[in-house]
C-alpha cells in the first residue's frame, strides 16, 4: 500500500521532468519560445533571464486597471460565468427534453435524427451565426455553449429513463402511480445518474468551447486573454493559459463527479 | 343469482401477434373461479402460459378474449386490490425497506395520518420478521429478506388478492422453505385470496386449498384441478407421510410427467 502511494507521487514527479525537458529542447530550437524558467517567472513574478523585474500573472490576479485590463482571476471569472449560463440553460432544456425523448419512442424516433446531426457540429461552426442573430458577446458565447453541450445531457438522460426496469415500471402500474409520480418516483432516481454523467460530459464540452468562443468574440474572458497575449507576442502567457485552463476544467470535473457520486443510489450502501 | 363469486375467468384466451404469421395462441379456454381466502396454485411446464395468466389477473397483460371479473367488477387494468409478488422482489432500491413498503402504503392509504401509516408499515415489517433490517436497503439484505420485503409490500396495501409469480423460484431450497413457513404463518393471521404461479410440485401441494394444473402451450389450458384435504396449520415434515398429501403429489407428478411430459427442457 506505501509502495503504491509512493509509485503515484514520484511517477507523475518523473513524467513532468520528462516535460519539462522536451519543453526546453523545444525552447531552445523555436525561436522566441519561452524557456519552463521564463515561464515560471511570468506566472509568479521575479526577475527573468534578461534581468528585468516582473510581475508574475498569478502574483496579482485580482487587478482591475480599467474595463480592458484586468486580472486573470476576472479573466477565468467571467469564463466561467458565461460557461456556467450556458450550462444551465442546457440543462434546463435538455433534461426534461431527455425525459420526454425516453420515455415515448414517437419521441425518440422523432428527434434523434437531428440530434445525431447536430450534435458534432463544432461549435466554431455556430458561433458566426449565434453573433449573427444577438449582435453581442455575452449571449453569443453563451448560446454557442448552450447549443455545443446540450446534447450529452439529452441522450444520457433519454438513456437513463429508458434503463428503468420493467419490474419497476410494474411496481408503479400495480400501485396505479400517475405519470408525475412516476417520473419523480421510478424514473428520476434510475435517471438521475446517468442525468449526472452527461451533465459531466457537458461541462467539459462547455469549457472546452468558451476558450474557442471567446477568441472570436474578444473583450474579456480566459480565451480572449490567451489570443490576446498571444498578439502581445506575451508567449509564455500562452503557456500560462493553457495551464490554467486545464486546471480549471480539472477541478470542474471533479467537483461534477463528487455531485454525481452524492445522487447515484447505487454508489450507497455498500460500505 | 346466487351468492356472488370472488375471482371469476371465464372462457380467457391470450394471443400473441407473430408479424407476418397466425398468432401465437399463448393460453386458451381457461374458465376458474376462484372462492375468497382460498389459496391455489397454477403449475405447469413452462411455456405453459402460467404467467401469463397471472398478469391477465393483475392487469398488467390484457386477454385477448374472454372476462376477468373480481367481486362483480370486470378488470380492465393493474390496480391496488390485486397486489403482485414479483419473483424478482422488484423492490426500488434507492429506497430503504421501510420506504419500499412506506411508498406503497402512502400511495394507496393516502388518508392515513402520519401516525397511523408509520403503524401499518412497521406491522408488516413484522409480520415477516423484518425489523432488524427495516432501515437497511435492498442491496444490503439477503435475497430471501428480499421477497420478505416483497410480501410485506403487496400485503401492506389490503389487497383483495395476493399474486405471486413464481415467487421464490430465484432462491436457494433452505431459502425457499423458511419462506414458504412464513408464507403459511402470516396466511394464518391475515387470511388473503393467494394465487401462486410455481413448478415446484411439493410447493403446490404445501401451500394450496386446490392446484390448478395447466396443459403444455401452445394452446394450454386447464388440464386438472386437484384439491388438498389437508388440515391447517401444515407441518411439512409430518405431511411426508400423509396420504393425502403422498396422493396430491402423485397425482401432480403424474399429470407433469406422464401426461403432458415435456421432453426439451
Amino acid at each position: 500500500m506505501k509502495n503504491e502511494l509512493a509509485k503515484k507521487i514520484i511517477l507523475p514527479i518523473l513524467v513532468f521532468i520528462g516535460i519539462l525537458g522536451v519543453w526546453s529542447s523545444i525552447a531552445t530550437n523555436v525561436e522566441e519560445f519561452p524557456t519552463p524558467y521564463d515561464t515560471y517567472i511570468a506566472a509568479f513574478g521575479g526577475v527573468n533571464a534578461d534581468g528585468d523585474e516582473i510581475t508574475g500573472v498569478l502574483s496579482d490576479p485580482f487587478y482591475i486597471e480599467n474595463e480592458d485590463d484586468k486580472g486573470i482571476f476576472w479573466q477565468i471569472l467571467n469564463s466561467l460565468q458565461r460557461v456556467f449560463s450556458g450550462f444551465a440553460l442546457a440543462i434546463i432544456v435538455g433534461v426534461p427534453m431527455g425525459i420526454f425523448i425516453g420515455m415515448s419512442k414517437s419521441a425518440q424516433y422523432a428527434f434523434d435524427p437531428f440530434i445525431q446531426i447536430f450534435k458534432p457540429v463544432s461549435p466554431l461552426a455556430w458561433l458566426p451565426l449565434l453573433l449573427f442573430i444577438f449582435q453581442d458577446i455575452n449571449l453569443t458565447a453563451i448560446s454557442t455553449i448552450f447549443v455545443t453541450s446540450i446534447w450529452p445531457i439529452i441522450i444520457n438522460t433519454a438513456l437513463g429513463v429508458r434503463s428503468v426496469s420493467e419490474d419497476y415500471m410494474n411496481v408503479a402500474k400495480v400501485l396505479r402511480f400517475t405519470p408525475i409520480e412516476k417520473i419523480r418516483q421510478i424514473i428520476l432516481p434510475v435517471a438521475v445518474p446517468f442525468i449526472f454523467t452527461g451533465m459531466r460530459l457537458s461541462l467539459g464540452i462547455a469549457w472546452l468551447v468558451i476558450v474557442a468562443a471567446e477568441m472570436l468574440t474578444g473583450g474579456i474572458g480566459i480565451g480572449f486573454w490567451i489570443w490576446d497575449e498571444y498578439n502581445n507576442l506575451n508567449y509564455y502567457n500562452i503557456i500560462i493559459g493553457i495551464i490554467l485552463v486545464g486546471l480549471v476544467g480539472f477541478i470542474l470535473d471533479l467537483i461534477m463527479g463528487r455531485i454525481a457520486d452524492y445522487f447515484d443510489y447505487t454508489k450507497k450502501g455498500r460500505a | 343469482m346466487g351468492a356472488q363469486k370472488f375471482l371469476h375467468l371465464e372462457n380467457i384466451e391470450k394471443r400473441f401477434p407473430i408479424p407476418g404469421n397466425e398468432d401465437y395462441v399463448a393460453v386458451t379456454n381457461v374458465d376458474l373461479e376462484i372462492k375468497k381466502n382460498e389459496i391455489i396454485s397454477i403449475i405447469g411446464h413452462s411455456g405453459c402460459g402460467k404467467s401469463t395468466l397471472l398478469n391477465m389477473i393483475s392487469g398488467l397483460d390484457m386477454q385477448s378474449e374472454g372476462y376477468i371479473f373480481l367481486k362483480g367488477k370486470e378488470i380492465k387494468g393493474p390496480g391496488a386490490d390485486r397486489a403482485v409478488v414479483f419473483q424478482n422482489h422488484s423492490l426500488l432500491p434507492w429506497l430503504t425497506v421501510y420506504q419500499n413498503i412506506e411508498m406503497a402504503v402512502k400511495k394507496v392509504m393516502p388518508d392515513l395520518s402520519k401516525e397511523e401509516r408509520k403503524e401499518r408499515v412497521e406491522k408488516f415489517i413484522s409480520m415477516v420478521n423484518l425489523d432488524p433490517a427495516k432501515d437497511k436497503l435492498p442491496n444490503e439484505i439477503s435475497g430471501g429478506m428480499k421477497q420478505r420485503v416483497g410480501i410485506a409490500r403487496a400485503l401492506s396495501i389490503k389487497p383483495e388478492v395476493l399474486l405471486m409469480d413464481e415467487p421464490f423460484g430465484a432462491l436457494d431450497s433452505l431459502t425457499r422453505a423458511n419462506l414458504q413457513e412464513h408464507l403459511m404463518r402470516i396466511q394464518q393471521k391475515v387470511e388473503n385470496t393467494v394465487i401462486i404461479i410455481t413448478h415446484d410440485v411439493d410447493e403446490a401441494v404445501l401451500l394450496s386449498d386446490r392446484v390448478i394444473m395447466m396443459t403444455n402451450g401452445p394452446e394450454a389450458t386447464i388440464g386438472e384441478i386437484l384439491e388438498v384435504n389437508l388440515d391447517r396449520p401444515r407441518n411439512r415434515v409430518e405431511l411426508q407421510h400423509d396420504p393425502e398429501y403422498i396422493r396430491c403429489r402423485e397425482a401432480i407428478l403424474s399429470f407433469l410427467y406422464e401426461k403432458f411430459a415435456k421432453e426439451d427442457e
